[in-house]
């Protein structure tokens, strides 16, 4: 049996295996078809420092091959959170990243303070949510500013700092080495990619919000592609995400420079995708006499 | 609690023009499926699921019933599934229907009538069945009401079958006169906000089966909103983990 540990910006995960923000909850939906512990980590669902109610719907429009989404950061915020959602997570045995988003650098900061001496492993900072007005993408498209939030939620928290990016941006690289300047100890990529349906009856679009963030399988090229850029730009680590549905899409963005990976949309399809694709690693990697997975990073052989 | 997984559909008949019967082996589901819950099936070649009602329970036999409407691509796929394909189905999911002592009127509009069946069944005499559709040819499942013992009511908007007339005429005839204790109540969202203000008006507590756009099918993603208020507060609720059935007092039919 291959071994599928990685310490990924200092911690260790059984697996390099998690389900991304927004897709997972907070784990509670899907305990009932396997145990959480089966997960390298889980990022749960955006929490911001005060509850938000989110978009008005319809937030959901498939696409082909994927979907669109403008859920708009729908959450029980921080409070809820810590005394709810992260004590029933707690004794799960399996890594818990805290997904944080605020509308301010300051809200940012103050979020990650009150996330010290929790049992949360690690915080994902979201530069990239594209459903909100205020912070979300706004901190994501800007170089100066992914910097200033990044440094002031560093400065802020005690827990390894993963940044992550939005892929709606001229150049990703300058973004992540923005980031990296700044503290962070780890990026995460793709989020969503902006994008919009139009009801052609009716003449209105899908989405109440207009426009929304397109994941799923159609993204993943895209999502290779920027994370084998950033893995050669920065020395921090990457986590890579975009539209992995499969095991051998898992080792695709691992070649590309991943040292873990996020699973999102392909949950919607089938719940125990997450499961699959740890399987289908450990037995790809036996398959191919790679004893342990970090053996895979970053070794695409670029012409 | 649900179960995912490849259940082979062993009855496939189509009821009216466009709407398809399938009925799917699955004892574990049907083991734990209740009237007003729902199924997220998967369309070949699609890429999210497409939530379809539950419409009859048979637990002895280990299956459950779905009548859908083709009303895209993706139920077109669903459609062509045959007797004897697997289905890949997340079920059963949501919170179906309460119940209550007494006696039911169960209001169904077009393809709102099929999660209507396993409700009225339960109540069997003491359920009347009120039915809305189209035309004659739209017309389905009135013999499955009577054969549960429901008293039924048809109406369709050009009179060529039953009464010509809106199913909310015919309900508050029904209220006008006979006791009822619950009302529940399926189909498009101007009849539900009339049938929710006639129960209201009748002070007879109502419950109201909804859709929306979905994505997990579980209560994960949040997608799938529907805004609710309650004590004055409004909040967004989800189809798929709060509802499908939500109590019509908390629902905001104009968004």
């Amino acid at each position: 049996m291959a071994d599928l540990k990685v310490t990924f910006a200092g911690v260790e995960f059984s697996n390099p295996v998690i389900p991304a923000s927004g897709t997972y909850g907070y784990g509670r939906e899907y305990e009932c078809l396997y145990p959480l512990s089966r997960l390298g980590g889980i990022s749960v669902k955006g929490t911001t420092l005060h509850e938000r109610t989110g978009n008005l719907p319809p937030r959901i429009a498939e696409t082909p091959m994927g979907m669109l989404n403008s859920v708009g950061l729908q959450n029980g915020g921080s409070d809820k959170f810590l005394e709810y959602e992260l004590p029933n997570l707690a004794g799960k045995g399996t890594r818990i990243i805290a997904n944080i988003a605020g509308s301010t650098v300051e809200e940012c900061a103050e979020l990650a303070a009150k996330l010290n001496g929790s049992a949360v492993d690690m915080i994902e900072l979201n530069i990239s949510c594209p459903n909100v007005k205020q912070g979300g993408a706004a901190f994501g498209t800007d170089c100066t500013v992914a910097g200033a939030v990044t440094k002031a939620v560093r400065d802020a928290s005690d827990k390894p700092l993963m940044v992550k990016l939005s892929p709606n941006v001229t150049s990703i690289t300058d973004i992540a080495r923005s980031v990296e300047a700044n503290g962070a100890d780890a990026v995460s990529l793709i989020n969503t990619l902006l994008g919009m349906r139009i009801d052609i009856k009716t003449r209105r679009p899908v989405l109440h919000n207009n426009v929304g963030g397109l994941s799923g399988p159609a993204v993943f090229p895209v999502a290779v592609r920027m994370v084998w850029q950033v893995a050669n730009a920065v020395k921090i680590p990457v986590c890579g995400m975009g539209g992995i549905s499969s095991a051998e899409d898992a080792i695709e963005m691992m070649m590309a420079g991943a040292q873990t990976v996020q699973i999102g949309a392909a949950i919607f399809r089938d719940p125990y995708a997450p499961v699959k694709i740890i399987d289908g690693m450990s037995e790809w990697c036996d398959k191919n006499g790679v004893r342990s997975i970090g053996e895979i990073v970053g070794t695409v052989k670029p012409w | 609690m649900y179960k995912q997984g490849l259940y082979p559909i062993i009855r496939k008949t189509a009821s009216a023009k466009g709407i398809f019967d399938i009925t799917v082996l699955c004892p574990e589901v049907a083991e734990l499926a209740q009237p007003g819950q729902f199924a997220q099936l998967l369309a070949p070649g699609f890429f999210l699921r497409r939530p379809i009602s539950i419409c009859g329970i048979d637990k002895s036999a280990g299956t459950i019933r779905m009548v859908f409407e083709v009303r895209g691509k993706g139920t077109e796929e669903l459609s062509r599934l045959n007797e004897g394909d697997n289905i890949d189905m997340i079920a059963p999911l949501g919170t179906g229907f309460g119940t209550a002592e007494g006696s039911a009127v169960c209001v169904g509009g077009g393809i709102g009538v099929p999660p209507m069946l396993g409700i009225a069944s339960l109540y069997g005499e003491r359920a009347t069945v009120i039915t809305g559709f189209r035309n004659a040819a739209a017309v389905i499942l009135q013999e499955d009401f009577a054969a549960a013992g429901c008293e039924t009511v048809l109406c369709t908007d050009d009179g060529s079958a039953g009464i010509h007339g809106f199913v909310t005429t015919a309900l508050d005839e029904h209220l006008k006169s006979k006791k009822t204790d619950i009302i529940y109540a399926c189909g498009p969202m101007p009849m539900l906000k009339a049938v929710a203000g006639l129960a209201d008006s009748y002070g007879v507590r109502c419950e109201v089966s909804l859709e929306q756009r979905m994505a997990c099918g579980v209560g994960a993603c949040l997608g799938c909103a529907v805004v609710t208020e309650k004590n004055g507060k409004v909040t967004y609720k989800h189809v798929c983990k709060d509802g499908p059935v939500f109590d019509a007092k908390e629902v905001r039919f104009d968004g």
